[in-house]
């Protein structure tokens, strides 16, 4: 699977690099800016791009910008974006698209590089990776107890949690520690108490349930 | 605390929180609608007129009594009748004391309604200067508190142009209210009326008509429609007259204005190097106590494990994963430290959308309108955002709201936004320490907040910088 970065801290791009092809990627293009990022693209051949949100020369959201226009040139190009702290602004102008391979996720989670890694293919694959503060602050915003998630049981919120952050019933039962039939009851459960259509799809269900909660 | 001490001074300049004037008194519509503005001027300068006899009054009654009986006093000394009745003016004057700090602050209230009223109808604005309340660990209907009160008061000019301007208004500000009020009175009362009686077929009215040779009905008529017209004609200028007198009073001289001034400055600059510093230290013992703690425990444990490598392969791994969870706490205590200092979604988008995201992260549903067509200066843009970052908070945990509104503009050289929400209302600045620190944080930038949160709500909130944007 061949990866495009753009991340300008030299360390972290190394860093990046080594992790990447540990776990057996193709690192086809390392940039440091937008501009390059992009160069780097449209040349073609690339199955996952990883951004850093904050880039040169601007060192604003010019990362963010530059994912944003490489998927409306080449609709559906899977993209994680990382970043030393996480809005939900940004998430839903990533999300907003709905057309799912999308990733967005802290700079730390890079430390475990299996869940990484992991993040990156599910991306790749057309999947979506939300980072667990996105969904927590998300989950929040709707926690009154009249409201959606303030109906759900607490393990129906601990799956819907994993669901969010766009693992499939397979992932969610293994962390868990469940059958995977019981998630499946579960989730049923979530979109009936959501008033979703349910899903075997794993990336629309995604989708659905962060276009629900992002009202 | 600070080391500049600092006469504390509210500035009040009614074009700051008031529309923009619209009186400008034009077409026939603008006339009448100065008719009405001078009778309600006419009816503010009679309460002044009551509460200035209230007011002063008694200490020139008084004083005269006394000086009458001293003299007579001096005469025939043993009279005890006349001791009594110099302990009974002076009964009396005690007993006008206890009101007099009351009356006082009527009196203020009546200039700033003034002020106020003459940006609004005349377009004149009177800045005004009020030394604030001290604040009174005395209450008031304590000896102590009522000294403090009465100083507070009298040691303010603002009080004195206050009395100066009712004395004024009652006679200057009297006559030129009078010019249309009387003009159009008179013109109806005296001459239209008996005018119409005169025709024949109607009973001759209750008003006679006025004597003079030649006065037929259509001679009456003419000359009442040329009053009330020339009423009506005056009726701007003499307001217009009006506010500037009410200002040439009430509006503190160039040279005082400007000692106010640099005393505001003096307290907003003191007021913010404290809140800086203040900043600082929290931020300082964040770190001390936060991510450099955890850095050095990470030290001792890769240290640790490195020892342990050869000899303990398995207990050096766990070492390690435990410096790897540590290296993510530090990272997250980080993270918020930074949120608290400089959020970075503002450094990256600017107000709005920052403000945006502030909405997406509250636990109830904000609307978020308005936009602003370029950036605030980076200081303001800050102090903006942490105070609608305050207030969103303040409704989340006070309001009781079902829904909040925030609403972003630049207009007439100020940034102004406005947060409102429909809950139950009671806010007071008085006692919340948070919108003080708001108004505290603002001021720095001449700004201003004002809330608007009757009981049961609901809240409006709306602050004001002056800024240009770029």
């Amino acid at each position: 699977m061949r990866v495009v970065i753009a991340e300008d801290l030299f360390l972290l791009r190394e860093g990046l690099i080594r992790l990447l092809e540990a776990y057996g990627f193709e690192v086809a293009a390392a940039t440091d800016n937008g501009a390059d990022f992009l160069a780097a693209v449209r040349k073609g051949g690339c199955d996952v791009a990883v951004v850093d949100v904050r880039l040169p020369p601007t060192f604003t959201d010019e990362g963010l910008r530059a994912a944003l226009t490489a998927r409306a040139e080449f609709p559906g190009l899977p993209v994680l974006v990382v970043s030393q702290y996480v809005e939900q602004l940004y998430a839903r102008e990533l999300l907003a698209d709905g057309a799912g391979a999308v990733g967005y996720l802290l700079k730390d989670r890079v430390l475990d590089g299996a869940q990484f890694t992991d993040a990156v293919t599910r991306v790749a694959r057309g999947g979506t990776a939300m980072d667990p503060e996105v969904i927590a602050r998300l989950l929040a915003r709707n926690a009154a107890p009249e409201g959606p998630v303030g109906r759900l049981s607490p393990r129906e919120r601990e799956v819907l949690e994993l669901m969010a952050e766009g693992r499939s019933n397979a992932a969610i039962a293994a962390r868990l520690v469940v059958t995977e039939r019981a998630v499946a009851k579960h989730t049923a459960s979530i979109f009936t108490k959501l008033g979703l259509q349910p899903s075997d799809d794993d990336n629309r269900r995604v989708l659905a349930v962060l276009a629900h909660l992002g009202r | 605390m600070s080391g500049y001490p600092a006469p504390d001074v509210i500035w009040y300049s009614p074009e700051e929180r008031l529309p923009p004037p619209g009186g400008r008194h034009r077409g026939v519509g603008g006339h009448l609608r100065a008719l009405v503005h001078a009778a309600g001027f006419l009816g503010l300068l009679l309460a002044g007129v009551v509460l200035l006899a209230l007011t002063a009054g008694p200490v020139v009654v008084g004083g005269i009594l006394l000086l009458h009986l001293f003299v007579h006093m001096h005469g025939q000394l043993p009279w005890p009748q006349d001791r009594a009745d110099v302990l009974g003016v002076l009964a009396s004057l005690a007993c006008y004391g206890a009101v007099l700090p009351a009356a006082l602050l009527a009196v203020r209230r009546l200039a700033l309604r003034t002020s106020r009223l003459s940006a609004r109808w005349c377009g004149v604005t009177i800045h005004q200067a009020y030394v604030p309340r001290p604040a009174g660990r005395h209450p008031d209907s304590s000896w102590l508190g009522y000294r403090k009160r009465l100083n507070w008061l009298l040691g303010d000019p603002a009080t004195w142009r206050a009395l100066a301007w009712l004395a004024v208004n009652a006679v200057a500000g009297l006559m030129l209210l009078l010019v249309p009020l009387l003009s159009v009175g008179a013109g109806i009362v005296a001459f239209i009326i008996p005018g119409i009686n005169a025709f024949p077929g109607f009973a001759e009215g209750a008003v006679p008509r006025p004597a003079f040779p030649g006065n037929t009905s259509p001679v009456l008529l003419l000359i009442g429609v040329g009053m009330v017209a020339a009423g009506t004609m005056l009726a701007p200028l003499t307001l217009r007259g009006y506010a500037g007198l009410a200002r040439w009073v009430l509006a503190p001289s160039a040279q005082a204005e400007l000692q106010l001034r640099v005393a505001h400055l003096a307290r907003t600059r003191s007021e913010t190097l404290d809140t800086g510093a203040a900043e600082l230290r929290r931020i300082e013992r964040d770190l001390h106590d936060g991510a450099q703690a955890r850095l050095v425990a990470m030290g001792l444990t890769l240290d640790a494990a490195g020892r342990l490598i050869d000899a303990d392969p398995a207990a050096a791994r766990a070492l390690l994963y435990e410096a790897r969870d540590a290296s993510a706490k530090a990272l997250t205590e980080l993270r918020d430290l930074v949120r608290g200092i400089h959020p970075p979604v503002l450094a990256d988008r600017g107000l709005a959308d920052a403000v945006r995201a502030l909405a997406l992260d509250s636990p109830l549903p904000v609307q978020v309108t308005g936009t602003l067509p370029g950036r605030p200066p980076a200081p303001v843009e800050s102090a903006a955002y942490f105070a609608v970052s305050e207030l969103l908070a303040n409704v989340a945990k006070h309001a009781r709201a079902e829904t909040a509104a925030v609403d972003l503009r630049h207009e007439l050289g100020a940034l102004r936004i406005m947060v409102r929400d429909d809950g139950c209302g009671g806010a007071d600045p008085g006692r919340g320490s948070g919108l003080r620190g708001i108004e505290r944080r603002l001021a720095a930038f001449d700004g201003v907040l004002v809330v608007s949160s009757p009981p049961g709500g609901p809240t409006e909130a709306v602050l004001e910088v002056p800024c240009a944007l770029s």
